[in-house]
């Protein structure tokens, strides 16, 4: 037995970690970067984030931005959910198979095409464009990744747990809450992470759907790279990232305190 | 056997104003064609102890689930203290299942799996701690409250599951083969428990089970299913006594089984004429069994003496060969080979010492019975 850590696992991990992290990581040190060139160290300055804060336009899209992939991926994960849920619950039903393809279409639907399909509808029905467009089609289009990834966790999920829940005095709805969601938990916030990166960098369906006044952060770094790239753009890159940081570790503490609850209260229960 | 000892009988499906607490009318379940359960009318009785009994697939598990609520009938009509329960959902029925694949709480810890149904209801907190630590205590899980479902041995879920279904003390209780995991000395004293709780609590139960004694342990009555359809419903000494068929009476216990031809002496007894030249075997009828009509002699193993010579006064007697023996500590069952070729099983107590036991193999025996040990069949 070599353990839990034999040299494959290492260096297996290691490799996963660097290629995940190691460009993020180069991003992050230049971010830190005296000179205006990119690719060049120059020593260590905090004077891109300085000038990023009196940067207008790139604060506005990074708040769009994270506004939009915030709203975008909540309702793109209840919404997929749900569908995800009625598909491998109702069993059979007239034009099942049509309804649950119509769900998995826009996977394979080029991104010009959904992009543009939006930005007719919204025209027709005179939906100025903006944040809630963005939105819109960005729910549109992640629903169906949501929906995808918590269906395949449900297909092999027991119902008779849902059945013994009911039983024991659950509404179908309590059911759904306290014993279903949770199990499936890792697979709809999966869904949701998916949906948020997704919404994050996606450009192209953003332009068509986006207004003047709500232009996104991807939007606004691929007209800016095309003049050349600033060493803000790292800067605001690290922000975000360390936002999203944030909230993961907030997150974790916050469902770990719930359990050392619950075990106090096992606790008490058998001091009796 | 069964609750006959002492006190007072506790029948009251022999007393016609007695209201059921269970009804099932004329009730069909259907999954596609196959036919589940089968025109299945029952009456089941409060504070019974009623077991189903039967093999795998005769549709023990989908009755269940139509009282649970997680089926509904096809046909007929299920009553619940005298009120339709078709259109009652699960989470409103004053009923608690334990599951056959016992459906624990993964995400949950063995403590809150019990505490789940308590929660619930409007029990106040500082009760439910009690009432889960009792449960605890019941089932003998204290050590292992606070570790998840995955972290106990099948035996130990068998018992959390037993314990969250008895937690809410419902009206009706119904368990799916509760103890099929458990070691027969757990098994034993759950079983006792259970009757316990029963009387103290005066809960109604249903327990599915592959056991027959565990059947006749437990049960105040039990029915034998087939194919969807139930056989015969009786106490366990009847069932087992005065089985109404070869199906029931090869379902519970041994027993020997011998085609013939009947002839009815009177109201209580008929002769079985089974071989030619060979002296009929007498016994008592059971079911409606005609004169001249084929029929089958059921006699068990135990009621069979083994002897050396013929016994002067015994109603029936036949000859034969050893041909094995089994010894199963307390008792022996013989197995002996008519001169006619059928094999008979008689069971000896083995109240002497080894030494002196008195048959072995290849020996000539005769086997006999008193006139009302048999029951005589017409199916
Ligand atoms: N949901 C279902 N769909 C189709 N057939 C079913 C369903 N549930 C049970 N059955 C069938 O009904 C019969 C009775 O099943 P069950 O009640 O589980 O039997 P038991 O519990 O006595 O072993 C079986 O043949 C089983 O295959
Ligand atoms: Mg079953």
């Amino acid at each position: 037995m070599t353990g839990r850590f034999s040299w494959f696992n290492i260096t297996a991990l290691t490799l996963g970690f660097a290629f995940l992290y190691l460009p993020m990581l180069i991003l992050i040190v230049y971010s830190f970067n005296e000179s205006r060139l990119v690719t060049v160290w120059a020593g260590f300055s905090t004077k891109w984030y300085v000038s990023l804060m009196g940067n207008d336009a790139f604060l506005d899209a990074a708040w769009v931005t994270l506004k939009v992939a915030v709203m975008s991926s909540t309702l793109a994960t209840v919404l997929g959910t749900m569908a995800a849920y009625v598909m491998v619950r109702s069993g059979r039903f007239l034009g099942r198979t049509l309804f649950s393809g119509m769900i998995y279409a826009p996977l394979v639907m080029p991104e010009v095409i959904t992009g543009l399909s939006l930005l007719l509808f919204f025209i027709a029905i005179g939906l100025d464009r903006g944040v809630v467009t963005i939105v819109l089609a960005h729910t549109t289009f992640a629903m169906c990744y949501v929906s995808v990834v918590v269906s395949a966790r449900l297909v092999s999920f027991d119902r008779q747990l849902e059945e013994a829940a009911l039983d024991l005095g659950c509404t179908p709805f309590d059911a759904f809450k306290s014993v279903t969601l949770p199990i499936i938990a890792p697979a709809v916030i999966a869904g949701w992470l998916l949906a948020f990166t997704l919404s994050l960098d996606d450009l192209v369906i953003a332009s068509f759907t986006s207004g003047p006044s709500s232009t996104t952060l991807p939007i606004k770094i691929f007209s800016a790279v095309r003049l050349g790239v600033s060493p803000e753009i790292n800067a605001l890159s690290t922000i975000m990232i360390a936002i999203v940081t944030l909230g993961v570790i907030v997150a974790s503490l916050i469902s770990k305190r719930a359990i050392v609850r619950q075990q106090e209260d096992e606790q008490k229960a058998l001091q009796k | 056997m069964g609750q006959s000892n002492g006190k007072q009988v506790f029948a009251p499906w022999e007393n016609p104003e007695e209201k059921p607490i269970i009804r099932f009318g004329g009730v069909t379940k259907r999954f596609g064609d196959f036919t589940a359960i089968d025109d299945l009318t029952l009456d089941i009785y409060a504070r019974e102890f009623f077991a189903l009994l039967g093999p795998s697939g005769c549709g023990k598990t989908t009755l269940m689930r139509m009282l649970a609520g997680f089926e509904s009938p096809s046909a007929g009509t299920i009553e619940l203290d005298g009120k339709d329960i078709a259109a009652v959902p699960p989470n409103k029925r004053a009923v608690n299942m334990m599951f056959q694949s016992y459906a624990l709480f993964p995400h949950l810890s063995v403590y809150e799996n019990i505490a789940f149904g308590l929660k619930r209801s409007s029990m106040p907190k500082a009760d439910v701690d009690g009432r889960v630590g009792e449960m605890l205590r019941l089932t003998r899980l204290e050590a292992f409250a606070r570790r998840k479902p995955h972290q106990i041995s099948g035996g130990q879920r068998q018992r959390v599951a037993l314990a969250r279904s008895l937690a809410k003390a419902p009206k009706l209780l119904l368990l799916d083969e509760p103890m099929g995991a458990l070691d027969k000395k757990l098994r034993q004293d759950t079983q006792f428990e259970l009757m316990d709780i029963q009387e103290k609590t005066g809960t109604t139960f249903v327990i599915v089970t592959h056991d027959q004694e565990e059947a006749m342990t437990v049960a105040s009555r039990v029915a034998v299913m087939d194919h969807g359809r139930i056989v015969q419903v009786a106490t366990p000494d009847r069932i087992y006594e005065m089985p109404n068929s070869v199906y029931v009476a090869d379902f519970i216990g041994d027993v020997n089984i011998i085609k013939g031809n009947a002839k009815r002496l009177d109201e209580a007894k008929t002769e079985v004429h089974w071989a030619e030249g060979q002296a009929p075997f007498l016994g008592t009828t059971n079911s409606e069994v005609q004169s001249g009509a084929a029929c089958f002699f059921a006699i068990r193993p135990e009621k069979v003496a083994i002897t050396m010579d013929r016994p002067k006064s015994a109603a029936n007697a036949v000859s034969g060969k050893v041909l094995d023996i089994a010894y199963l500590g307390n008792i022996s069952t013989y197995h002996v080979k008519l001169a006619t070729g059928e094999i008979f099983k008689a069971q000896m107590a083995n109240d002497r010492r080894i030494a002196r036991r008195s048959f072995t193999w290849d020996d000539k025996v005769w086997l006999s019975w008193t006139d009302t040990a048999g029951v005589i069949l017409a199916r």
